[in-house]
């Protein structure tokens, strides 16, 4: 035999999923291979598809919330501020000043969570386990300030068509400045862990990367969108609530690869924490609801000791409240992209239509692009780089 | 069978037969005298079965993400030698945690039937265990439709320690199993 | 920052295509445009190019079913412009056993959002590259988001409570 007779591999189909322990839930991976190369990568969903916009369109407006808890349960504050946003845009009210502060508290607390979870996760599918240790210690941190906020760990039902549904608790400033305080060096812990680690560069640097046009052209958003370079958050360029008084820097990378979506999330973190430090200094006093008996049930201890607001908070409760006809788009910032509602209504009290724009599910459309030519150990990173939750693509 | 038991309990490091034997307090002769030795060979078979019982990591949903957290630093299930492993050869116990769907049903019966005997299953969480807030079109509404579950842990999701007191429970229901009896059974059937 | 009628995203607009655009809506800030079905691939591929519009990211796309009306589907189209920073909705009607032309030749990432309104809706992409079932297993019978179809679907062995198949 001589020595430059290559040796004959042939293409095979892999299937990876949808029970692997680094698939982030229940991604089914169909990878033509030949050898170690990936010649195509066949993302297959719908094993978590739970029928959540046919159940919105069963249920009054204010029963919705609970479910969207439930979209991307890594951080459920933010799917809460997307839906009740855009029921809010339908009816046209203004919530009032302390309900925004204490919704961008919520929504930056739950982007850390989402983020520890996402880097302590992808470590571990690395074979760097002490990070996801690491992170669950802060993230259980940011939990029991979840519950300071509502009782509930990680299904938060927090967030109310017109404000919040309860107002924080004195205690709560001083618990989550200690925590935003603390944060910026557990981050750095885990950059001394990873950042300059070979293995971690390795790994990811020049892995799965994506063109910053490209990344346009398929849809990406979020730190997968800004790791390509787009400068494009919609907390700077659409502003919802109060981001516009708050004053924070958009992270982006360069090359679009997986380092560079690992360091946007690193340096995300930071920024949220700064804008959670911001905001519980300017935060204001006053009610966390708007002062709207079609929309917001009276206070609890009325309901105990007055008739009326009993028979009205019965009404609201069964009956639920008129919606104008009409259709509106509202969307966030969640840690996964953009993070959309869309209903049509009726104008009854249930949506005619609700569609979720998640993001997550138009994320995971660049596996492919980025998995190809790529070898089958990259495919693990590309998959927890993209940080998918299928709780949201699959709805 | 109390005095077997609960000399059996705790954490003492068993390395060979004869440890265990000295542990007791009681030679075999003695125990074997005042007790059946099926007895005996049940405590131990159970007591082993029920202090490593590996579960298998596999998240369907939102309460994955509590069975992680119940897995690392601050609930940190590996001190009761619940130690998470990827295969369902490897492991003991199978959580179900989230909502199963009809497209993954097949998926979770096929990994029950993968792992080896004897298996355990928790269900974890509203959905697992009857469809929970989702009775739609797309999903399966209960675990029990697919495959037998032994315990149950309501919740939406659980909070990492109902995942513990649901192991500790299902250590309280292996414990009461009689291996023996279950075996001569087997034979008598055969 | 309000719409008007005189905004770029409304006028300029209409003055290009003005036969094609049966609708203007204007609501709560955002602007929608009803258009007919066989100008959309123009439509779009103008509005992704023009200079004044840039709408290079395709949001999102969403199916409508208005069950019994007539016609019966609407497709939704979210776009938005990253260098302009503005959003536009298109929407277009479609009869139950129409087609739709496709537009993942304009925006690549359509082409998930399409397959799924083909699952859920049975709607017809025309000109898709892969048009099967995203979330639903192959085999599956009907399309779940129908207005017709029950929320808690057919009974089988999976879900006792469902309802009984017709």
């Amino acid at each position: 035999m001589s020595n430059n007779e290559e040796i004959a591999t042939k293409a095979i189909t892999l299937s990876m999923g949808p029970q692997h322990p680094s698939t982030h839930g229940v991604l089914h991976l169909l990878l033509d291979i030949k050898g170690e190369k990936i010649l195509r990568a066949n993302p297959d969903i719908g094993y978590l598809h739970r029928g959540t916009e046919k159940i919105a369109e069963n249920l009054l407006y204010h029963q919705f919330v609970p479910y969207t808890d439930r979209l991307d349960y890594m951080c459920a504050m933010s799917n809460n501020l997307a839906y009740v946003l855009a029921v809010e845009k339908l009816l046209g009210i203004e919530i009032t000043e302390r309900a925004k502060y204490i919704r961008v508290i919520a929504a930056e607390l739950s982007r850390i969570s989402g983020h520890l979870l996402c880097i302590g996760a992808w470590a571990l599918d690395l074979g760097a386990m002490t990070v996801l240790l690491y992170a669950f210690r802060e993230r259980e941190m940011a939990l029991d300030l979840f519950e300071m906020l509502c009782g509930a760990r990680m299904t938060h039902n927090y967030l109310r068509v017109g404000g919040v549904r309860y107002d924080i608790l004195p205690s709560f400033k001083g618990k989550c400045l200690e925590f935003v305080n603390l944060l910026p060096q557990r981050i750095n812990d885990y950059e001394q862990l990873l950042t300059e680690n070979r293995v971690w560069l390795k790994r990811n640097k020049g892995v799965g990367a994506i063109s910053a046009e490209d990344a346009i052209n398929l849809g990406l958003s979020g730190p997968n969108l800004r790791g390509a370079g787009v400068k494009w958050d919609i907390r700077k360029d659409e502003p919802y609530l109060v981001y516009d008084r708050l004053d924070f820097d958009v992270p982006t990378g360069e090359s679009g690869d997986c380092y560079d979506r690992y360091t946007v999330r690193i340096e995300e973190m930071r920024q949220a924490a700064k804008i959670i430090k911001q905001a519980l200094e300017q935060i204001p006093d006053g009610r966390p609801c708007v002062d709207l008996p079609d929309v917001v049930p009276p206070p609890r201890m009325e309901i105990e000791t007055n008739m009326e607001a009993l028979i009205h908070h019965f009404k609201l409760v069964s009956h639920g409240f008129k919606v104008p006809k009409g259709d509106a788009y509202a969307s966030v910032e969640s840690p996964k992209g953009e993070l959309g509602f869309y209903i049509v209504s009726d104008g009854s009290e249930r949506p005619f239509r609700l569609k979720i724009r998640a993001p997550s599910f138009v994320n995971l459309q660049a596996i492919d692009p980025l998995c190809r030519k790529g070898y089958l150990a990259d495919v693990i990173a590309v998959i927890s780089s993209l940080d998918p939750v299928f709780g949201e693509a699959d709805k | 069978m109390g005095i077997v038991d609960n000399s059996l309990e705790g954490v003492v490091q068993f390395t060979t037969l004869e440890d265990i034997i000295n542990v007791t307090g009681k030679t075999v002769a003695t125990i074997a005298k005042a007790t059946k030795m099926d007895t005996v060979v049940d405590g131990v078979v159970s007591w082993g079965r029920r202090s490593a019982l590996w579960p298998m990591t596999f998240g369907l949903a939102c309460c994955a993400i509590e069975m992680i957290a119940a897995g690392c630093a601050r609930y940190d299930t590996d001190r009761l030698g619940i130690i998470f492993r990827p295969s369902p050869r490897q492991s003991d116990v199978m959580v179900v945690a989230g909502t199963m769907t009809k497209k993954i049903a097949p998926a979770v019966k096929r990994l029950y039937d993968q792992m080896a005997e004897p298996r355990w299953v928790i269900a974890l969480g509203g959905c697992a265990s009857a469809g929970g807030p989702y009775n739609t079109y797309s999903v399966v509404q209960g675990t029990d439709l697919v495959v037998p579950v032994d315990v149950y842990i309501p919740g939406c999701p659980p909070r990492p320690d109902a995942l513990l007191y649901g192991f500790l429970q299902l250590q309280e229901k292996i414990r009461r199993e009689m291996p023996s009896v279950f075996a001569r059974y087997e034979r008598n059937r055969v | 920052m309000t719409i008007g009628p005189d905004s770029v995203l409304v006028k300029y607009v209409k003055n290009r295509f003005g036969p094609s655009i049966l609708d203007t809506i204007i609501f709560r800030d955002e602007v929608t445009h009803l258009i007919k079905r066989e100008s959309l691939a123009g439509i779009c591929g103008f509005l992704k190019t023009d200079p004044l519009l840039q709408f290079n990211f395709l949001s999102d796309i969403a199916g409508v079913d208005y069950y019994p009306q007539q016609p019966r589907f609407e497709v939704v189209y979210h776009l938005y412009s990253i260098p302009k920073k503005h959003r536009l909705r298109l929407k277009v009607k479609v009869e139950e056993d129409e087609v739709i032309p496709s537009v993942t030749s304009i925006w690549k990432g359509a082409d998930w959002a399409e397959r799924e309104a083909y699952d859920m809706f049975g709607i017809v992409f025309e000109g898709h590259p892969n048009l099967k079932r995203i979330y639903m297993p192959e085999d599956w019978d009907g399309y779940p988001l129908r207005k017709d179809y029950p929320l808690k679907g057919y009974k089988d062995r999976y879900n006792p409570y469902g309802e009984e198949r017709k």
